[in-house]
C-alpha cells in the first residue's frame, strides 16, 4: 500500500465553502488553488449512501468523478464533505483505483474511514459461469441423487414397518394423541372442502352425461356411470389430491419447520425417534382419514348427481337410490377403500420424506413443500392407473 | 502510517432531522392482552436517547426490552403513548429503510435464501442506484470490519457457526452506516476474545461515525465498556439513567442484586474502576 504523502494544500480558508455548500448533494469541483502548487479536486457535500440513494444527485456524481479521473498531479481535498461514511469512502477508493493519491487532504475521521475502506478491500474474484462440462456433470448427478432418493424412500418405509411391529409389540406405549391430532388434522377438519367439491363434480357430470344419454334415449343408464365413475375412480382420486395438496404440504412444512429450528434435534437427543412419533402417526391417520374421506367424497358426489339427474332428466332420487345397488357392485366400494388407504399411505410418507429432507433455509422449505404436493399428487394419479388395470376384471357386472 | 491529515474539519453534525436527541419515549404504555388475562409490560414509561451516546438497556427477563426495541423500531405499536424517533414516528422510519436505523437481532435474521455477502449488500441493492461492483466491494469490506474472512462471503447463513451469524448481521446492520444502531444482545453466544472484539469495533465505529447506540444486554463486561449511560427497566418502567456510576449507586432492588452480585462486582472491578472502588459495596452482597 502507498503511504499517502503529506499534502502541501491549500489553506482550508481559500477552500472552505459556505455553510450551504457544505450540506445537500455531493460534488467534486476541479479547481486550483492560489497558494498551492498543482491541480485539486475538491469534494463537498454529503457522501453518504443515503446521499447517493437519489438516482439524479447519483448520476451527477459519477459524471463529475469521471471528469476528474486519478493523475498523479491531482490532488485531492476532502475538508468540504460534510458527511463521509464507508461508502462514500468506497466511491473515492473504487475512484481512485485502490491507491493513495500523491496529495490529500482531509481530516482525521475521514481518515479513519478511508484507512479502513483501503484496509480492507479486496478484489472479489467472480464466480465462473458454469460451462457445458458442468452441465454434463450435473446431469450425470441426478443419476446418483435418484439412487440415494430411492435408497433413502426405501429406509423410510423399512423404518416405518419396524415401527408398526413395535407398535404392535407395545401398544399401550404408542403414540396415540399424536394419531388422533393427526386423524383430526387431516380427516375431520377436510370434510367441510372435499363434500363441496365433490358435491359440484358430481352435478357437472350428471349434467354433461345427460345431454349425450338423452340424445339415445338412455336415461336411465345415468346411474350406471355416475355410480361407477364416481365410486370406483373420481371419489378416491379427487379426495386423494385435495388431501395431497392440503395436508401434504402440511405436514413437510410443519416437518421442515421443526427441522430448520432443530426440534428435531432436540428430539432425537432425548430420545425419542423420528420415525416412531413423527412418521407413524401421519402414515396411520392418513390411512385411516383417507378412505373415510374418499367415502365421503364419494357419497357428496352422488347426492350432487342425483339432484341432476332429478332436474335434468327426471329421474326421481328414490329410482336412483333403488337403481345404485344393482349398477354398482360392492366390490367397487372395497376396492375404492383399498386404494384409497394406499393414497393416504402414499401421501404421508412423501410429505414425510420431503419435510425431514428440508434444508435450514426459507428457500429449501418451500420448494420441498412444492415437490411433495406435486410428487403426491402425480403418484397418486399413477398408482390410481396401475389399480385400474390391476382390477379391471373386479366390480362389473 | 504518516499522517497526512492538516486540519480537522468541523466535527461531523449528524444531520438528519432538527433537535438534540435520537429517540423521544414519552408516557409509552404498552400492555398485552390475551382473553381473560391483561400484562402491563411498560407503564408511564419515560425515555430519551441522546444522539451520539451509547445506551444500554438493562432489565430483568420478561421487562420488554426488546419490546421498547421493536416499538422503535416501528415493528410493534405501543397501547398508548409516543415514541419519535429523530423527530418523526418510527412508521415513517421505515420508508428510508436500512439508510436511518440498522438493527441487530437477538437470533441475527439472516435471509437465509442468501448467502453472506448478498445478505450484507441487501439495503443497498435496494437503492437500485449504486453500481455492483461498489455494492461487492462496500460489502467486503464490511464483511472484513466485524472480523470475518472474505472466503466467508460465499456461505449461506446455515453454514455458519452462532457467533459468524452475530457478525453477519452486525455487517448487515451497518451497511448504511445509519445514525442509529440497535443491538439485541449483540455479545450473547460470542466467546469472550469475540465480544472484545466486538466491543472495540463498536466503540470505532462510534468515534468515527458519531453513531448513536441502544443496546440490550445482560453481559455486564460489555454494558461497562461501552456504555455511556445505562436505563434501567424495572417495576414497569425506568427507573433511573444515567452513567455507569450513577447507576451503581442508585438505591433499588433490582439494581443491587444486578450488579453488587458476584459478577456484577467482577464486571465492575475489572473494567470500571481501577482507581475507584465500586460505590455501595454491600456486605451481604457476598
Amino acid at each position: 500500500m502507498t503511504q499517502p504523502v503529506p499534502a502541501q494544500a491549500p489553506s482550508s480558508q481559500a477552500l472552505s465553502g459556505t455553510a450551504a455548500q457544505r450540506t445537500g448533494a455531493p460534488r467534486l469541483e476541479a479547481g486550483t488553488a492560489p497558494d498551492a502548487q498543482g491541480n485539486w479536486a475538491r469534494a463537498g457535500g454529503r457522501w453518504t449512501a443515503l446521499a447517493f440513494s437519489s438516482g439524479s444527485d447519483w448520476r451527477a456524481l459519477v459524471a463529475m468523478l469521471s471528469a476528474n479521473a486519478p493523475r498523479d498531479d491531482l490532488g485531492w481535498d476532502l475538508r468540504d464533505i460534510a458527511q463521509l461514511d464507508h461508502i462514500g469512502a468506497q466511491v473515492l477508493w473504487n475512484h481512485w483505483q485502490h491507491r493513495w493519491p500523491a496529495q490529500l487532504a482531509l481530516d482525521a475521521s475521514q481518515q479513519a474511514v478511508l484507512d479502513q475502506v483501503a484496509q480492507y478491500s479486496v478484489p472479489v474474484a467472480p464466480v465462473p459461469a458454469p460451462g457445458l462440462l458442468d452441465h454434463v456433470r450435473r446431469f450425470a448427478g441426478q443419476g446418483r441423487h435418484l439412487v440415494e432418493t430411492s435408497r433413502r424412500f426405501t429406509q423410510l418405509i423399512g423404518q416405518l414397518v419396524l415401527d408398526l411391529g413395535k407398535l404392535l409389540a407395545a401398544p399401550h406405549r404408542g403414540p396415540w394423541r399424536d394419531l388422533s391430532g393427526a386423524l383430526y388434522n387431516t380427516g375431520a377438519t377436510a370434510m367441510a372442502i372435499t363434500a363441496l367439491v365433490g358435491l359440484l363434480i358430481g352435478v357437472v357430470l350428471a349434467y354433461l352425461t345427460s345431454q349425450q344419454l338423452r340424445q339415445y334415449g338412455a336415461e336411465t343408464f345415468i346411474v350406471n356411470i355416475l355410480g361407477l365413475s364416481l365410486v370406483r375412480e373420481l371419489g378416491p382420486v379427487l379426495a386423494a389430491v385435495l388431501i395431497a395438496g392440503r395436508s401434504g404440504s402440511a405436514i413437510t412444512a410443519q416437518i421442515g419447520v421443526m427441522r430448520v429450528t432443530e426440534e428435531l434435534d432436540a428430539m432425537r437427543v432425548m430420545g425419542i425417534p423420528h420415525g416412531f412419533r413423527l412418521v407413524m402417526p401421519r402414515v396411520l391417520a392418513l390411512a385411516i382419514a383417507m378412505p373415510l374421506i374418499s367415502i365421503w367424497t364419494s357419497a357428496a358426489a352422488l347426492l350432487g348427481g342425483m339432484l341432476a339427474a332429478r332436474l335434468a332428466l327426471d329421474i326421481s332420487p328414490a329410482y336412483f337410490l333403488q337403481a345404485l345397488p344393482r349398477a354398482v357392485p360392492i366390490s367397487n366400494v372395497v376396492l375404492a377403500l383399498s386404494k384409497s388407504a394406499v393414497f393416504g399411505i402414499l401421501i404421508a410418507l412423501i410429505a414425510c420424506y420431503h419435510g425431514m429432507r428440508v434444508l435450514p433455509n426459507t428457500e429449501s422449505l418451500g420448494r420441498r413443500t412444492t415437490s411433495s404436493v406435486v410428487i403426491s399428487i402425480t403418484v397418486v394419479i399413477l398408482v390410481d392407473a396401475l389399480f385400474a388395470v390391476l382390477f379391471k376384471g373386479v366390480g362389473f357386472r | 502510517m504518516t499522517e497526512p491529515v492538516i486540519t480537522r474539519g468541523p466535527a461531523a453534525d449528524a444531520g438528519e432531522g432538527e433537535g438534540a436527541n435520537a429517540v423521544e419515549i414519552h408516557k409509552l404504555w404498552t400492555v398485552f392482552r390475551s382473553p381473560g388475562h391483561e400484562q402491563v409490560v411498560h407503564r408511564d414509561l419515560d425515555l430519551t436517547i441522546r444522539r451520539g451516546e451509547v445506551l444500554s438497556l438493562v432489565g430483568g427477563s420478561g421487562t420488554g426490552k426488546t419490546v421498547l426495541l421493536r416499538q422503535i423500531l416501528g415493528l410493534e405499536k405501543p397501547t398508548r403513548g409516543d415514541v419519535s424517533v429523530f423527530g418523526t414516528p418510527p412508521a415513517a422510519l421505515s420508508a428510508a429503510g436500512a439508510a436511518k436505523v440498522g438493527m441487530l437481532f437477538q437470533r441475527g435474521a439472516l435471509f437465509s435464501a442468501f448467502n453472506v455477502l448478498d445478505n450484507i449488500a441487501f439495503a443497498l441493492r435496494e437503492l437500485k442506484v449504486l453500481p455492483d461492483s461498489l455494492i461487492r466491494d462496500a460489502a467486503m469490506v464490511r464483511l472484513q470490519m466485524v472480523g470475518l474472512k472474505p472466503e466467508h462471503a460465499w456461505k449461506m447463513p446455515s453454514e455458519l457457526s452462532g457467533g459468524m451469524i452475530k457478525r453477519v448481521a452486525l455487517a448487515r446492520a451497518l451497511i448504511m452506516d445509519a445514525p442509529l444502531l440497535l443491538l439485541d444482545e449483540p455479545t450473547a453466544g460470542l466467546d469472550p476474545e469475540g465480544a472484545d472484539e466486538f466491543c472495540d469495533l463498536l466503540r470505532g465505529l462510534h468515534r468515527e461515525l458519531g453513531l448513536t447506540v441502544v443496546m440490550v444486554t445482560h453481559d455486564l463486561d460489555t454494558l461497562f465498556d461501552l456504555s455511556t449511560r445505562i436505563a434501567v427497566l424495572a417495576d414497569q418502567k425506568v427507573i433511573v439513567t444515567g452513567t455507569p456510576d450513577e447507576v451503581i449507586a442508585y438505591r433499588h432492588p433490582f439494581i443491587e442484586q444486578y450488579f453488587q452480585g458476584g459478577r456484577g462486582q467482577r464486571a465492575a472491578l475489572a473494567l470500571h474502576a481501577p482507581a475507584h472502588a465500586p460505590h455501595g459495596t454491600d456486605p451481604t452482597g457476598r
